[in-house]
């Protein structure tokens, strides 16, 4: 054993570590973070859920909207979109500069850290920052009257959950991205734009024509709103649909965190 | 064949030689370059975003909200927002050509420097980049319109003037986009300019109108650029032009004056230091 | 002396409370090849940038052919062949069109700049890479590439600042004969560097700058003659040692610098001296006998070595 490294302990917490130096990079931006994690929705909140919210009720009162008002109705949509985007954000960048830009993955790696670990590493942080944004967010609706105290915690469990979801999705799809020219920007118009609009945000998924509600089927923005809707005011929502959305939304995390860990070892092992 | 020394005496006595050498073209000829060996995906699909809104917006929307009352009658909620989203988009292409292409160029390539260590001068290079955007910006407008029509989204021919238009409202911003770009130092700082242009873009009318907020409200919005832009497209879409389509037209004219003119400066003095 | 292309007086450039350059004063005759030579910080860039128009001084005057950079910037610059320190070749674009465009941006035609571009190619011997992005260029091809980008308007003065740095020794000879073919051909060449060879190889006439100032002024040889003696002896005895015998040694030469690793004895004639050292029994691990450089100038007047 040399000079009170410990490699046992570095096998057993490489992840915990990988992850505390994320933590540390992004807490330097937490300004900035928070910024976005409450400037981002809330002005979606303001000026869609009050501003269409207007129209809306003047033309069809909560008729299309479940019965609740349509701030409320967009409110757990917006808190998933809170943290997906959340997610995606500290997935995407992290192991872009970690495989690519500053290849600071390539240098943990020569310590006894190994790929899954780090990929574990970078998704705990990830999950860190979706908390946060998401909590943040809650309590602003909460403080807005928009949702109920008591009646809507554990839609703050759900967004995470959905986040995580998409997180490790996103982690396992970047880090076999080796051309990165235009991956963000495609990333950005083809997948993210769609996902948000597509996704029974703004309005039931059922009011699209029905060759446009697949994209919100395998969206996990949709999964995670519906839930978010039952767990927030109560939406109704069938036994099956709920255990739908979570198998979705359970299987999006798994096959994410199995395609992490074997692109993360292979990359390195290059 | 003259020399580069006789290219440049020629205009010695020109106003404003120092900073303009005439050949803002030798700027877009470069860009020409450029795009011929560059990636065309990234530009073949800026102009999907819009189109998403249009249907997004339009089909689920529509459903919910059902007709808008405007100047020139109630309409249909798609046929509201379709010349909202022309301007939004026009806007945004421009803020995205000049501020992020135009940090990269300014921080990490260093290319004008280059530039400017020949005869050219600040104003050459602002406006080089700037008209170069536009080109973009006028081919998104065009495939915008070449979408929107077939659905019937289009009221009139005299609606194709909203494409000078966006073109112009598109200088507006990326002449100003470029000078405020010129103070950023990091990524980060870059972020920043995405959470002031939101609530810009979602409050100033691209999706509903305006009248909905209060007073208060209402004027601080109609101060934006945003909202000058958003409303004269909208005013020329659907052929209602009356003075207040003037005024949003002499707003963005003297956002390209103030917007060169600043650009210009900074550049001036960020790379004669 | 000839037409003074270049004169400056008094000039001075502030950052702030800091003072890059230091009221220097000093002529470049038209033709001539001259160099700014001191290490870093001196404020070379900063002069070089301020002669290119890409700077405006803080004080005093500076004449490039008579006008004054900072009315006539571009008719200024339209004379110059700028070579900075630093590549900045445009990354989105090939060799080629790295070149093409340049001259696009001093107004040349098509035509002439096409030919030019071929012409440059060669000189840079870029031609196998001609239509590679500049992005996969090795660093000394970037940096020919940067040099033969600054010849495409054909300008009176070339202003290279540090040319050399990283060039292979072949290729910095190549680049050695070609401008002084330029000189040749009546360009004015403005370069500054820290490679004493270089600055004895290439220039008529030198200033060596310090802390924004210029200490000195000359041909190479003059000022080898004026700040050193003929030849110089190196000693060594032994990191321990050198200080025991530097001060006998101190009296035994015209002038003695101690730098950690060697003592420096100047003399007009080394073997001579290393004779009467031996005969003191003082025997060095190592000696050596040599002339004397822009480098032993450097040190006697800044008290620090060029290259550390
Ligand atoms: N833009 C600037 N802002 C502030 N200080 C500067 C700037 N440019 C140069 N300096 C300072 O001026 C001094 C002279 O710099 P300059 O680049 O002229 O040195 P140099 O002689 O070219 O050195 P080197 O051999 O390292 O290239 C340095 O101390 C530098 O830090
Ligand atoms: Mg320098």
């Amino acid at each position: 054993m040399n000079s009170g490294v410990s490699v046992e302990n570095i096998r057993r917490n490489g992840a915990l570590y990988v992850a505390e130096s994320r933590i540390r990079q992004m807490s330097k931006w937490k300004g900035i973070i928070t910024v976005v994690a409450v400037g981002n929705p809330l002005f979606y909140l303001v000026a869609i859920g009050i501003g269409i919210g207007i129209l809306v009720t003047e033309n069809s009162g909560t008729s299309g909207t479940g019965g609740v008002e349509y701030i409320v109705f967009i409110a757990p949509a917006l808190l998933a979109n809170t943290a997906l985007l959340g997610a995606m954000d500290e997935t995407v960048f992290p192991v872009m500069e970690g495989f690519k830009w500053r290849k600071m993955f390539y240098a943990i790696n020569s310590t006894p850290i190994t790929g899954p670990q780090i990929a574990l590493g970078v998704f705990l942080a990830a999950l860190v920052r979706v908390a946060f944004s998401v909590f943040v967010y809650w309590i602003l609706l909460v403080a807005f009257g928009v949702l109920s105290l008591q009646d809507s915690w554990i839609s703050v469990f759900v967004a995470m959950y959905g986040g995580a979801a998409f997180g490790a999705l996103m982690m396992g799809i970047v880090a076999g991205v080796k051309k990165d020219d235009y991956f963000l920007t495609v990333l950005g118009r083809l997948v993210i734009t769609p996902l948000f609009l597509f996704s029974g945000t703004f309005f039931p998924l059922t009011n699209m024509p029905i060759y446009l509600q697949p994209i919100g089927w395998i969206s996990p923005l949709w999964h995670t709103t519906e839930l978010g809707r039952y767990f927030g005011y109560g939406q109704e929502l069938s036994g099956t649909m709920l255990t739908i959305h979570f198998l979705f939304l359970t299987a999006m995390l798994i096959v994410g965190i199995k395609i992490s860990n074997i692109r993360f070892t292979n990359r390195l092992l290059k | 064949m003259r020399s580069a020394v006789e290219i440049a005496d020629a205009r010695a006595d020109k106003p404003g030689h120092q900073i303009y050498a005439g050949r803002a073209r030798a700027i877009i000829e470069r860009a020409s370059i450029a795009l011929r060996s560059s990636t065309w995906v990234p530009i073949a699909t800026g102009f999907i975003e819009p189109v998403l809104y249009l249907l997004a917006f339009g089909y689920g929307m529509g459903a919910l909200i059902g007709d808008i009352s405007t100047s020139a009658g109630a309409v249909d909620y798609t046929v509201f927002i379709a010349p909202g989203l022309l301007a939004t988009s026009a806007m945004n292409g421009a803020i995205y050509d000049s501020t992020w292409n135009v940090f990269f160029k300014l921080n990490e390539s260093k290319l004008y420097q280059g530039m400017l260590a020949t005869p050219l001068g600040p104003l050459d290079v602002a406006l080089g980049e700037i008209i170069w955007a536009l080109f973009r910006g006028l081919s998104y407008s065009i495939a915008f319109m070449l979408i929107t029509a077939p659905l019937g989204l289009v009221p009139s021919w005299s609606a194709l003037l909203a494409i000078p238009a966006a073109v112009l409202i598109a200088f507006g911003f990326a002449s100003f986009g470029m000078a405020i770009t010129s103070y950023f130092k990091t990524y980060q700082q870059m972020g920043l300019i995405n959470i002031v242009l939101l609530p810009m873009f979602l409050f100033s009318g691209s999706l509903y109108p305006i009248s909905v907020y209060p007073d208060w409200l209402e004027f601080t919005i109609k101060l934006l650029p945003t909202w000058h832009g958003i409303e004269l497209i909208r005013d020329i879409w659907f052929g209602v032009i009356d003075f207040s389509s003037f005024s949003h037209l002499s707003y963005f004219l003297v956002m390209i004056v103030l917007g060169l003119f600043f650009t210009t400066r900074r550049l001036r003095d960020l790379f004669m230091r | 002396m000839s037409e003074s292309l270049i004169s400056a007086r008094g000039l001075t450039k502030k950052f702030g409370d800091f003072t890059a350059v230091d009221g220097i004063d000093f002529d470049v005759a038209k033709g001539e090849s001259f160099g700014l030579l001191g290490p870093n910080g001196a404020g070379k860039s900063t002069t070089m940038r301020i002669i290119a128009a890409t700077s405006r001084r803080t004080s005093g005057t500076i004449s490039i052919l008579g006008r004054d950079p900072e009315e006539h910037g571009p008719q200024v610059r339209a004379h110059l062949g700028v070579v900075p320190q630093q590549d900045n070749l445009d990354t989105e674009l090939t060799v080629t069109e790295n070149l093409y465009i340049y001259g696009r941006y001093f107004g040349l035609s098509k035509k002439f700049v096409n030919k030019k571009v071929e012409e440059l190619l060669a000189f840079a011997q870029l031609e196998e890479k001609k239509d590679v992005k500049v992005e996969a260029l090795s660093g000394g091809m970037k940096r020919r590439l940067t040099i033969a980008r600054a010849l495409v308007s054909e300008p009176d003065i070339l202003m290279l600042d540090e040319p050399t740095t990283g060039l292979d020794p072949q290729a910095r000879h190549i680049l050695w004969d070609r401008l002084f073919r330029l000189k040749e051909d009546g360009v004015t060449l403005i370069i500054t560097t820290h490679f004493m060879d270089e600055a004895e190889q290439l220039c008529d006439r030198l200033v060596v700058m310090d802390k924004g100032k210029i200490m000195a002024e000359g041909s190479p040889a003059e000022l080898i003659k004026k700040y050193a003696t003929r030849e110089v002896l190196e000693v060594r005895f032994g990191s321990d040692r050198n200080k025991e015998v530097a001060p006998i040694l101190r009296e035994m030469c015209e002038r003695i610098e101690e730098l950690p690793d060697r003592i420096l004895l100047y003399v007009e004639d080394g073997e001579l001296l290393l004779e009467a050292i031996a005969a003191k029994k003082l025997h060095p691990n190592t000696s050596l006998v040599r002339r004397s450089s822009l480098e032993d100038v450097f040190l006697r007047l800044t008290g620090r070595s060029l290259i550390e």
